[in-house]
């Protein structure tokens, strides 16, 4: 049913594979959209706990596909007609996403990496804010979620000078979670996504979200965010069973709701 | 007690409750729909046991608004006898407080029946709008007047022009909400609120209900005597008694609603 990605559901797991590998997974609007509908059928899907984005061959995402662009382009409102629906159906996702990064993410696809809520980077990946170069601004979100990554300092750093970030210095920075061999790469993706797919679903949502609430409510306000939080998580099967476990001294299999 | 067709009621000790119930629909609104909500009102309104209604709708929304069928065919005449909207006016003259609670799409007539609400209490993912011009129409019911009352002349054109959709942040911004709750709360908080205004004294609420409304409707001095009489009647009260008497021998009170 999509023609730019793959979309497979297994195991808990929704797999987002970017597939235009011919051309590095370069963003047309056409993937814009897929994406976008991809998450919506995974946010709804009860099966689905947690979702990988991916790419197909060598690259993660190398960004806006530029034989779109051409001198009519209104950039702005290209981001609001194609990236902004997609990344606010992201934001929107309370399941975890994680962007396993398999190659060079650059560009809009280094957005699309930040977007995601987890980065697991493999030996050959890279991020690269390759806006400059082309005389533009980081968009698609990239500012905004980098700040909150490394800082002010580095997330400018990195957009002015537009210099490749490798595997292992992201992670130094923070902008990855895990570094993963090109040996075992693939399982290891595939246990990460597991143990998120295992966690109380429910309260990984609602952690997020008070994560995203944190910068822009006041005290009181995150206050009162938090004790409904709270009160919705205490209402989940999760929390019961995690009661339940501790008090009889077994693990706890949670089961999302 | 439910002998609708289009709503389900029900008593939740003080509270009634009023929901839409065409989920499948989306709770659109048909005239039938508005008439049972009104003659539920209008019951629960002289229901002793009654101190609140709650209005809301079953499944993800509110409602999405007027069922479009019913209106194709219109004509000024058939409209003009039909004289639907006058159930909107008498919902309008019920005196015990209304709150609406509402969740999803809360669109069109679905809007205009929010903005009846004296209070209202949205969720997180809450969206309303005007989308009639669209259909080459526009609010029928007191859109344009009861909206532009609330925001203002400028967010009123703004919106209903446009059609765009307002998220409930920018809502409670507006004054249109006044509070943004979790959706998977968004009753249980409703009802706890329902329950603490049902524990006022009824015969305040009731005429601070109706001087409030004055505001909306004329000069500040018609207001402030409409307002004085109110505050006079008070005085005969057994509950203004007890209040003033619980506060003066540092107790709490126990109102009686006369």
């Amino acid at each position: 049913m999509f023609e730019t990605i793959r979309y497979v559901v297994k195991d808990n797991i929704a797999w987002l594979y970017l597939n235009r590998p011919d051309k590095l997974n370069a963003f047309v609007a056409k993937m814009n959209h897929e994406v976008k509908e991809a998450i919506k059928s995974a946010s709804f899907d009860e099966q689905v706990r947690c979702i990988v984005i991916t790419g197909e061959g060598r690259a993660f995402c190398s960004g806006q596909d530029l034989s779109e662009v051409d001198e009519q382009m209104d950039h702005g409102q290209v981001l609001r007609d194609h990236y902004g629906p997609m990344l606010k159906q992201i934001s929107k996702c309370e399941k975890p996403i994680v962007a396993a990064v398999n190659g060079v993410a650059a560009g809009a696809g280094f957005s699309l990496a930040l977007a995601c809520d987890f980065r697991i980077v493999s030996e050959r990946a890279s991020f690269l804010n390759a806006f400059i170069h082309v005389g533009l601004i980081p968009d698609s979100g990239n500012l905004l979620y980098l700040t909150q990554l490394v800082g002010h300092s580095k997330a400018l750093e990195l957009s002015v000078f537009g210099e490749k970030v490798p595997a292992s210095a992201a992670v130094e920075m923070g902008l990855a979670n895990l570094l993963i061999s090109e040996e075992t790469w693939p399982d290891d993706v595939t246990a990460y996504a597991s143990r998120l797919a295992a966690l109380p679903t429910k309260a990984i949502g609602l952690i997020k979200k008070s994560l995203k609430a944190v910068s822009n409510l006041s005290f009181e306000d995150y206050l009162e965010l938090e004790a409904q939080g709270q009160r919705v998580a205490g209402l989940t099967m999760d929390h019961r069973e995690g009661i339940q476990a501790f008090m009889e001294k077994r693990k706890p299999v949670f089961s999302g709701k | 007690m439910s002998d609708f067709e289009f709503i389900d009621t029900s008593l939740m000790g003080s509270t009634a409750l009023i929901e839409l119930n065409r989920p499948r629909q989306l709770n659109s609104l048909n005239t039938k729909m508005i008439r049972e909500i009104l003659l539920a009102m209008e019951d629960f309104d002289r229901n002793d046991a009654v101190r609140v209604i709650v209005l809301t709708g079953k499944g993800r929304a509110f409602s999405a608004g007027a069922d479009i069928d019913e209106m194709t065919d219109a004509n000024p005449i058939s409209l003009e006898l039909l004289n639907q909207f006058t159930d909107w006016d008498r919902i309008a003259q019920v005196k015990k407080p209304i709150i609406g609670a509402v969740k999803g799409f809360v669109f069109g007539g679905g809007f205009e029946l929010a903005l009846c609400c004296d209070l209202l209490f949205s969720s997180t993912d809450t969206e309303f709008a005007f989308p009639e011009v669209g259909l080459g129409v526009m609010p029928g019911a007191g859109g344009t007047q009861r909206l532009t009352k609330l925001v203002g002349r400028t967010k009123a054109l703004q919106w209903l022009w446009s059609g765009e959709r307002i998220s409930a942040e920018v809502a409670l911004a507006h004054g249109i909400t006044n509070r943004i709750v979790a959706p998977e709360l968004l009753m249980e908080e409703t009802m706890k609120f329902a329950e603490r205004l049902s524990k006022q004294p009824p015969l305040s609420v009731r005429l601070i209900k109706d001087s409030v409304n004055k505001a909306v409707d004329s000069s500040l001095y018609e207001g402030m005597q409409y307002e004085r009489k109110n505050f006079y009647l008070l005085f005969a009260t057994q509950d203004q008694k007890e209040g003033m008497n619980a506060f003066i021998e540092k107790r709490k009170p126990d109102y009686r609603g006369y």
